[in-house]
């Protein structure tokens, strides 16, 4: 048995032959044409034929992986198009008279070479990609296939580094797990291979006399290991930790691309929470239907100093591009209680669960707050963002957020700054907020109910004291009564009600949220799948 | 002709996407769109050419439009660049 070691990219367990994929070398040799405008001609049919295979990547990728990280597709279209590029193979057939293959190969050497040469990490990279797009034009001249695996049953690739392209167009029947010597964790083939749920490892301490081609193996991607001829009782262990994981992707596969309906026709939103952009990927994974919950304190707690506008901006635009028009909700900083960031000269409090947190924060100190809400609009023209105001326990704190926010807008008005159409919703998460709800749901767009805070103040216990556990019911009537009041109210007024709490991934609630007509719940993006599959199986008015 | 500074915004600079995205917004226009960094110009039309001046985080470029639809260019490309870049 062998062991190699790389860099996780995506868990799962893979267990098959070994293919070693060795890019064609194309050996391009250069020729003397005689018709020039004949091979010029021969040039622009297969640039044209690349630009279409790019755009059906481009499709391809959109579909499986998302706009952000299908955009590379993008790119290396308008590469093609770019008028030096093409002046310069044009160039070399007709002042050379020589075979397009060979100007073509020429040219995407000298943009490599120019990329290589920079002093810059990120534009040396980029010399990968033109010698992807002049490959690929290459390879169309000399009538190749495109790049496929040739193998029967499906397998471990194991490669020196992979494409983008050619990672997104092998056929995913075949593939078992991706592992490569070179890659980062950020290249773009890593990207694809998390987002497509493959086991992968890049940076793996393969060398090329590791004689490793046809050979019986298994990928453990989690743990970052390829086990090459592995013995019994590894096999074993790892047999069971596969298994555990197929289940898993079954049912993720049965219901991904399903609507979250009950069999007589109820719909509910699928929502997921995340406390940090890493998670996007598991988002769309999960075939989330949104982001329910964007915890913006990680932004906070991750620095010692406050995000400026601009960092700020980044995160929530790269959120909105990626979730490509999907309702992505982003709950304003919720620091306070048991979040404490230093840099915030929080004055200590004899009871910081009921002391100044959240809201009570970006109130007592708007330019804090302002600087959040100036980031959340300039990004919502990338996408489509709501905001969601956290602690809320009165109306006149909803009437004094919407004075800040009037104040926002009107000076990016003056800037000439787009913005986007901005839903603006609140949690409900103290009793207050639940018995007024009738006139809350007046002033905003939505409720989202944190059920965690709302459990500990309606019960009055501190979740974090165990000693209380005898007297703590997470399905205590009082929290559930309170959730069916809430939902009500906001009905009547025309709005909708989710729940980002816990509660909301308690499968055995999810059939009594039906009944209230709860709209939405938004859980960690692991939990989407298991419940699409209760919501499916529902008949509500059988449960009435 | 017109033309305006700008101090770029975008932590990772003009890299490939926003070069991208900046080409394809130029294209919808006639006149001659030039970007220029320090002594370094490239035209605005082609993605190599831009992507090649390493535009970084807090470079000033300069930006300058030559053609009959110069006016339209330069606020279209101005308010594009305060969006993304």
């Amino acid at each position: 048995m062998q062991i190699f070691e790389g860099k996780s990219v995506f868990g799962g367990i893979a267990i098959g032959k070994i293919h070693v994929y060795k890019k064609d070398e194309k050996q391009v040799k250069r020729r003397k044409i005689e018709d020039e405008e004949a091979e010029v001609s021969r040039y622009q049919s297969a640039r044209d034929e690349a630009m279409s295979q790019l755009q059906e990547l481009y499709d391809k990728a959109l579909r499986e992986i998302g706009e952000a990280n299908a955009a590379i597709f993008e790119v290396h279209q308008m590469m093609l198009e770019d008028d030096d590029y093409n002046e310069s193979v044009e160039n070399i057939i007709r002042t050379e008279h020589v075979n397009a293959e060979y100007a073509v190969a020429a040219t995407g050497d000298n943009f490599a070479g120019m990329f290589a040469a920079m002093d810059d990490d990120y534009m040396r990279g980029r010399a990968a990609d033109v010698k992807d797009i002049s490959e690929r034009v290459i390879g169309i001249l000399n009538g190749a296939s495109e790049a496929a695996v040739a193998a029967d049953e499906p397998v471990i690739i194991v490669a020196d580094d992979l494409a983008p392209s050619e990672t997104v167009q092998m056929d995913k029947s075949k593939v078992l797990s991706f592992v490569t010597v070179h890659g980062s964790l950020n290249s773009h083939t890593a990207i694809l291979a998390r987002t497509m749920s493959i086991p992968a490892l890049v940076g793996t301490n393969l060398t090329p006399d590791s004689d490793v081609d046809g050979k019986y193996a298994v990928v453990d991607g989690a743990a970052g290991k390829l086990y090459v001829e592995p013995d019994e009782e590894t096999m074993k262990e790892l047999q069971q930790k596969q298994r555990e994981f197929l289940e898993q992707k079954e049912l993720l596969e049965t219901l991904k691309g399903k609507e979250n309906v009950t069999l007589d026709g109820q719909k509910m939103l699928l929502y997921a929470n995340i406390g940090n952009s890493k998670d996007l990927a598991t988002v769309i994974q999960n075939d989330a239907g949104g982001i329910g919950l964007f915890r913006s304190e990680f932004i906070y707690l991750e620095r010692d100093h406050f995000p400026t506008e601009e960092e700020q901006f980044q995160i929530y635009k790269q959120v909105a591009q990626t979730l490509a028009g999907k309702r992505v909700i982003i709950r304003t900083l919720d620091i306070g209680a048991d979040k404490q960031c230093d840099y915030f000269e929080m004055e200590k409090e004899e009871n910081p669960a009921m002391g100044c947190r959240a809201i009570r924060i970006c109130l007592t100190r708007p330019e804090i707050f302002k600087t959040q809400l100036r980031a959340l609009f300039r990004a919502s023209a990338f996408g489509k963002i709501a905001i969601m105001y956290p602690m809320i326990t009165s109306v006149e704190e909803v009437r004094r957020i919407k004075e800040i926010v009037a104040e926002v807008k009107a000076e990016l008005d003056a800037q000439g700054t787009p913005y986007g159409e901005v839903e603006q919703g609140i949690m409900i998460e103290t009793p207050a907020a639940v018995m007024i709800s009738d006139l809350l749901a007046e002033e905003v767009d939505f409720f989202s109910i944190g059920t965690n805070d709302l459990t500990q103040y309606t019960l009055a216990i501190d979740r974090q004291n165990t000693k209380l556990d005898e007297f703590y019911d997470p399905h205590h009537p009082a929290v559930l009564r309170m959730i069916r009041m809430v939902v009500e109210n906001a009905h009547k007024k025309g709005i909708w009600a989710g729940i980002c709490g816990e509660l909301g991934a308690d499968m055995e609630l999810t059939q009594e949220f039906l009944k209230m007509g709860v709209d939405e719940l938004s859980v960690s993006p692991g939990r989407i799948l298991p419940l699409r599959k209760i919501i499916r199986e529902t008949n509500v008015a059988e449960l009435k | 002709m017109r033309e305006f500074k700008y101090v770029i915004t975008d932590p990772e600079g003009i890299h490939a996407r926003p070069a991208g995205d900046l080409v394809k917004e130029a294209k919808k226009y006639e006149c001659k769109i030039t970007l220029t960094k320090d002594e370094k110009s490239g035209d605005c039309k082609k993605i190599f050419g831009l992507m090649g001046l390493a535009v970084k985080n807090g470079n000033e470029v300069t930006m300058t439009f030559d053609g009959a639809d110069e006016d339209a260019a330069c606020e279209a490309v101005e308010a594009f660049m305060k969006a993304n870049l």
